[in-house]
């Protein structure tokens, strides 16, 4: 296992890619009802392990329960060496298989119930993106078993601040990885802090706060080129970014005419359209999936609540009634829920609301759970919290089961995660 | 850029008056991924920290937990010393997600106004900050609208100028930890004096 982590790091730096920080996944509690599902270790000679990556992947869905490693007695590879009787034994449902060979990746899903081959695939492919076949191959096996679209083959942007112990951080950077935190790759170090990351639709730009000029104002920097623009540094605070849909425009929290009011921004022109006016804070602007409205947080009614603006007529209404916190609202990507943190001055959790109804259900137990922010395919969410005094990013389904946690790196914390909008190709 | 560094270059000979600032050029350092969108080009760039941000006490941004008493001292002058003095204490502090200034801490407040006042070429900034709970981005707000509320306390024939108002939100905890004893000591403004050209 060791042995094959530190492959995985040569390889990357022989390619320029350093350096490769890993969050190890920690599985940290099962999910009763979840299905007992068996990835066999792939057949060949990998520098990766692929069934381990694909065992994450679909722990972090709250809906498998991934035999353990250790657990696995038979060693199949191909489909004539599948004897269905071991694994009806073990109560396995679903049987993966594969094989690594002279350049393909190929597996194969069956049903270990019926005794039959539901499908599979074989991938060409170089060493240097073994990890991204692993997740395809994940959201082939999640799509076949649930009906629904995978979010492994994706990226999650978040903030790492340096910190010794009972310190504060004295570095902070704005990182990317792929969605089960491995491959992180430094976007921007600062010595001051960095904060709200937002991916632009298409997942080639990242917008965020940074206060290296001593003043909260906002960046826009390309992911491709490295090229970085001030969008927002007006006098006060500049804050919160979230892109609109088509990519056009940003909307963000400006406090230039006094006090914290949502805007949009047209990222071409830089023309700016102030969308409130309240004496009150409106900060945490996130559009609805169609571009028609924005959801914010306002503590226009005496503590932060989330409130929903008509993009065309200025119209607004407080959607939140349950709590005395509510803020920090994302829409879900059919735009049927909003994501929030929920809480009542004490604890904060992350809470999910229906559009059109009061209830909010919470699907997180700990108390400092900040930064939801949806899966492209809508059904995880990642967030972040505090464990054992440190940030960690958690990934828990949108139902509220068993949390997952992508373990930060030693002495680091890792906070404000963003997942892109964007499901990744093979050969990208 | 060329814009900031001729601050830059400007600010230079402020500290000597022993504003104790400098830290400043290093905070501003950053490292940015590199062309290939790959690779990790460490950039440095002389973006900012342009600005004299003097305050009465050294080591600021790279300082482990500083205490409040750790900002007490300073270079501007004995009354800042002198524990007996409203102008030795620098640091308000606030109740959960609550922007009042209670009215113990009002008269200090007027006495930095008084010597603002009488100083007209210092001036000084309020730093806004909050406790880690709930959204760093509500917080970044709040912060902003406490440190506005030690303002509408001091303007009081002090010129609009020397009153710049700057929030951290969350991000620079004063006392680390996650409880209460900590939390209490991070929802605070600072009075961070400098100096003006």
């Amino acid at each position: 296992m060791f042995r094959r982590l530190f492959y995985v790091g040569v390889l990357f730096v022989s390619l320029g890619i350093s350096p490769v920080q890993s969050l190890t996944i920690e599985i940290t509690g099962g999910e009763e009802g979840a299905l007992p599902i068996a990835i066999v270790p792939f057949g060949g000679n990998s520098p990766v392990n692929i069934a381990e990556i694909i065992t994450n992947d679909l722990q972090h869905t709250g809906y498998f329960a991934p035999l353990a490693e250790k657990d696995i007695i038979s060693h199949p590879h191909r489909a004539e060496e599948v004897r269905f009787e071991d694994w009806r034994l073990l109560g396995v449902e679903s049987l993966v298989i594969g094989l690594v060979q002279g350049g393909t990746v190929q597996f194969e899903l069956f049903n270990v119930m019926k005794g039959n081959r539901l499908t599979g695939l074989s991938f060409n492919v170089g060493s240097g993106n073994l990890r991204r076949v692993a997740h395809k191959i994940s959201d082939v096996i999640y799509q076949q078993l649930t009906g629904n679209r995978g979010a492994f083959n994706t990226r999650i942007a978040y903030i790492s601040a340096g910190i010794v112990q009972g310190r504060r951080p004295n570095t902070y950077s704005l990182k990317i990885s792929d969605a089960d935190g491995y491959n992180s790759q430094t976007v921007l170090t600062s010595k001051e802090p960095l904060l709200s990351p937002a991916w632009s639709p298409d997942g080639t730009r990242l917008a965020y706060v940074s206060f290296e000029n001593r003043h909260p104002w906002v960046y826009i920097q390309d992911l491709r080129t490295g090229k970085r623009d001030i969008i927002a540094n007006y006098p006060g605070s500049n804050s919160a970014p979230a892109w609109s849909p088509d990519g056009q425009s940003l909307a963000l929290s400006l406090s230039k005419d006094g006090n914290a009011e949502i805007y949009l921004l047209n990222i071409a022109t830089r023309a700016l359209r102030r969308l409130t006016n309240n004496i009150a804070i409106d900060t945490e602007p996130a559009w609805s999936p169609d571009g028609s409205t924005i959801v914010f947080t306002s503590d226009r009614g005496g503590s932060p609540q989330i409130y929903r603006v008509s993009i065309n007529t200025g119209s607004e209404e407080r959607l939140t009634f349950e709590g005395s916190y509510n803020a920090h609202p994302q829409f879900s990507p059919d735009g049927r829920q909003i994501a929030l943190v929920h809480g009542n001055g004490a604890v904060h959790h992350i809470g999910i609301i229906e559009l059109g109804k009061k209830t909010i259900r919470t699907i997180t137990r700990t108390n400092l759970d900040e930064s939801p922010s949806f899966a492209p395919n809508g059904t995880m969410i990642i967030y972040s919290t505090e464990e054992n005094g440190r940030g960690v990013l958690k990934i828990v389904s949108v139902d509220g089961r068993t949390p997952q946690r992508l373990g930060g790196l030693e002495n680091n914390e890792t906070r404000e995660p963003a997942w892109s909008p964007v499901n990744r190709k093979l050969e990208e | 850029m060329q814009h900031w560094s001729r601050l830059l270059i400007l600010s230079c000979p402020l500290v000597i008056f022993g504003c104790t600032i400098e830290q400043t050029h290093e905070s501003s350092e950053i490292g940015i991924l590199g062309e290939s969108g790959t690779g990790i080009g460490v950039g440095s760039d002389t973006t900012g920290g342009g600005r004299e941000i003097g305050a009465p006490t050294g080591n600021y941004p790279q300082e482990p937990i500083y205490t409040p008493e750790d900002r007490m001292g300073t270079t501007f002058g004995k009354e800042f010393d002198d524990p007996s003095t409203d102008l030795s204490k620098r640091i308000i502090y606030f109740d959960y997600d609550n922007t009042d200034v209670r009215a113990e801490d009002q008269s200090i407040l007027m006495a930095h106004a008084s010597y603002l006042a009488k100083n007209p070429k210092t001036s000084l900034i309020l730093e806004g900050h909050t406790d880690e709970r709930g959204s760093r981005e509500y917080n970044l707000a709040l912060g902003e609208r406490r440190a506005q509320a030690v303002r509408q306390y001091m303007q009081l024939n002090v010129a609009p100028n020397q009153i710049e108002i700057v929030s951290y939100g969350e991000e620079r905890p004063a006392a680390i930890g996650h409880e209460e004893s900590a939390w209490q000591l991070n929802r605070r403004v600072e009075i961070v004096y400098r100096r003006r050209k």
